[in-house]
């Protein structure tokens, strides 16, 4: 069995966000950037299924990244966690979630993984969109925002997060899942796997050489920072708070 | 535009989000409605991969221009999907639009709401959810007057493409309305060590103020509230007249969900807590001393 799971680099969510002054983009001068958290998830699933359910059937995990030649560094994140293999499709093209999915379709198509898990979302566009996308190409089942996935059944038994509730699905494989914040907690690299990831090849294709024919619907004409205008009046006790909060 | 809004409805009556997803696409010129309620439409198996067929089959035979629904967790799942088998011209979440022209300009916040980006669409059919908290809702009253989508003279097959199950909802029933909907919204956050003192204190003073009850993400990884409360980036987007945020330090992700609120109350023992940087007014002091003093103000 093989599984391929997304990894995007996005922009430390601890820092402060900061747009250009021209409104062209952000300010990446000075950025962090780390694997999407939710695609980290994402990782750690496959991992725990790894440990989990292989038998003399071999699963194999393969992590896919899409985009510029820095994308190294958060597949070797990948990689130090436990991922077997990388995928990089280098391109420098500004992509949106459209592009990313028919690539990541390409990827599939050559790969023939049995299960794609990826984050629900990445948190620096928060689209919330490739997975979907995805599913909808490959015409496979989707179950996103999955925050429980076992084996069992048709393929996967998954409990989803709504706004409702928990909801339970049965998905046969091939499947896209996508990743909620409380599917689990994912691991820290040791030490030792982030050296050994270090020395790992990464498998590089040109996007060009995948020839997808997706060019991007999303276009960003401009960004602005959103700063807080408020100031807050400090209460001193709370009689003052009933006032003001009383219907 | 010829437009699809798709709506949702609880168990009475349709949901204030779509009332707003209306509101955007009337707001549109030459708008030309039809909405598809989702409890109306779709049966027995109610899971992405089949809702989605007849949404794309609604699309391609009826021509709609423009697909509209509020970002709820159905619509990002399901509205996402059926625009991936329609092209893939997409914007999630927006917050406001206007016309450069004639072309429509779309704002959507990005990394947690410190950024928001004003994008097009470059192709037709276009799929917009819009954050129901960005726009007021239409009168109920106009749904009666709007055509619903015949689904039924669709000719939707998507028998030999494999579909998830549907299989069970845990939905926990609450008497205090959802955290969207609501005027009020009291929430909780890592300061409340149980679900009994939750209930009791972020629930006892929801319900003295006739408000809906919401917590951090901190609260719900520790088992003490259910998911559907979580407000934040990754979690609901509120902005209801007054929001009380009791015990939550004000991290940029739940900040993200919250922010566009009325007015902002924040209680933190720690005066330097991020979260009265975004208030409009603060107390400093303890959550188990303050809120059972102000239930017993609202009661007595
Ligand atoms: C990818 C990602 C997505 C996320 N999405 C969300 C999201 O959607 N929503 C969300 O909320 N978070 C989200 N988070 C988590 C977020 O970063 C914070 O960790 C979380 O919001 C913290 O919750 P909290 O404020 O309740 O807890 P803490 O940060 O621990 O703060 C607790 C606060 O309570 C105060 N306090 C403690 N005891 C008392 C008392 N007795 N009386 C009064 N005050 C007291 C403390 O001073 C502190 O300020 C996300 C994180 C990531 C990485």
């Amino acid at each position: 069995m093989k599984i391929l799971v997304t990894c995007k680099r996005v922009p430390d969510t601890d820092q402060k966000i900061h747009v250009k002054e021209d409104g062209g983009g952000i300010d990446d001068s000075n950025l962090a950037y780390v694997l999407n958290p939710f695609d980290a998830i994402a990782v750690e699933e496959a991992l725990r299924i790894r440990e989990e359910y292989q038998t003399n059937d071999e699963i194999q995990i393969v992590a896919v990244g899409v985009g510029v030649a820095d994308y190294e560094s958060e597949l070797r994140t990948a990689l130090a966690m436990g991922a077997d293999r990388a995928i990089l499709v280098e391109s420098t093209a500004i992509m949106d979630p459209w592009t990313v999915a028919n690539t990541i379709a390409a990827v599939v198509a050559r790969e023939s993984p049995d299960l794609v898990l990826m984050g629900k979302q990445a948190v620096d566009d928060d689209a919330n969109q490739t997975g979907q996308f995805l599913a909808a190409l490959l015409q496979w089942p989707q179950a996103t925002f999955a925050s429980n996935i076992r084996f069992g059944g048709l393929g996967l038994q998954v409990a989803r997060e709504t706004d409702q509730g928990i909801e339970e699905i049965e998905v046969p494989l091939p499947a896209v899942v996508t990743a909620d914040l409380r599917l689990n907690e994912p691991r820290y690299a040791s030490l030792p796997s982030i050296l050994k990831a270090r020395k790992k090849e990464i498998e590089i294709i040109a996007h060009a050489d995948l020839q997808v024919d997706a060019d991007p619907k999303l276009e960003v004409l401009s960004m602005k920072s959103e700063i807080s205008q408020r100031s807050c009046v400090m209460l001193d006790n709370v009689n003052s708070l009933i006032e003001i909060i009383r219907p | 535009m010829k437009t699809l809004v798709i709506t949702e409805s609880d168990e009475s009556d349709i949901r204030l989000g779509s009332l707003s997803a209306i509101a955007f696409a009337q707001s549109l010129p030459e708008a030309q409605l039809d909405t598809l309620c989702v409890a109306d439409v779709f049966g027995e198996n109610p899971t992405a991969d089949s809702h989605a067929a007849v949404i794309a089959a609604a699309v391609n035979q009826k021509s709609y221009e423009l697909v509209v629904a509020a970002a709820t967790t159905y619509a990002k799942d399901v509205v996402a999907r059926a625009a991936g088998l329609c092209g893939g011209s997409m914007a999630s979440d927006v917050i406001s639009h206007r016309f450069d022209g004639d072309q429509l300009l779309l704002d959507r916040p990005m990394f947690a709401g410190a950024v928001t980006a004003t994008v097009t669409l470059s192709s037709i059919p276009r799929f917009i959810t819009v954050r129901a908290s960005a726009y007021n809702p239409v009168e109920r009253s106009i749904v009666d007057n709007l055509n619903s989508l015949d689904t039924e003279s669709l000719d939707v097959d998507y028998s030999d493409v494999p579909c998830a199950h549907w299989k069970s909802l845990a939905s926990r029933a609450s008497h205090r309305p959802d955290v969207t909907e609501a005027k009020i919204v009291v929430s909780g956050g890592r300061a409340f060590k149980s679900t009994e003192d939750f209930e009791r204190l972020v629930g006892g003073l929801a319900d003295g103020l006739g408000g809906a009850a919401g917590s951090s993400r901190a609260l719900v990884d520790a088992g003490i509230t259910p998911n559907d409360l979580q407000v934040g980036q990754t979690g609901k987007i509120v902005a209801p007249d007054i929001y009380i945020a009791l015990g939550i330090s004000g991290a940029v992700q739940h900040l993200a969900g919250m922010k566009n609120s009325k007015t902002i109350i924040a209680v933190n023992t720690d005066p330097d807590a991020p979260i009265f940087s975004v208030a409009d007014f603060g107390l400093v002091g303890d959550v188990y001393e303050v809120v059972p003093q102000l239930i017993a103000e609202l009661n007595g």
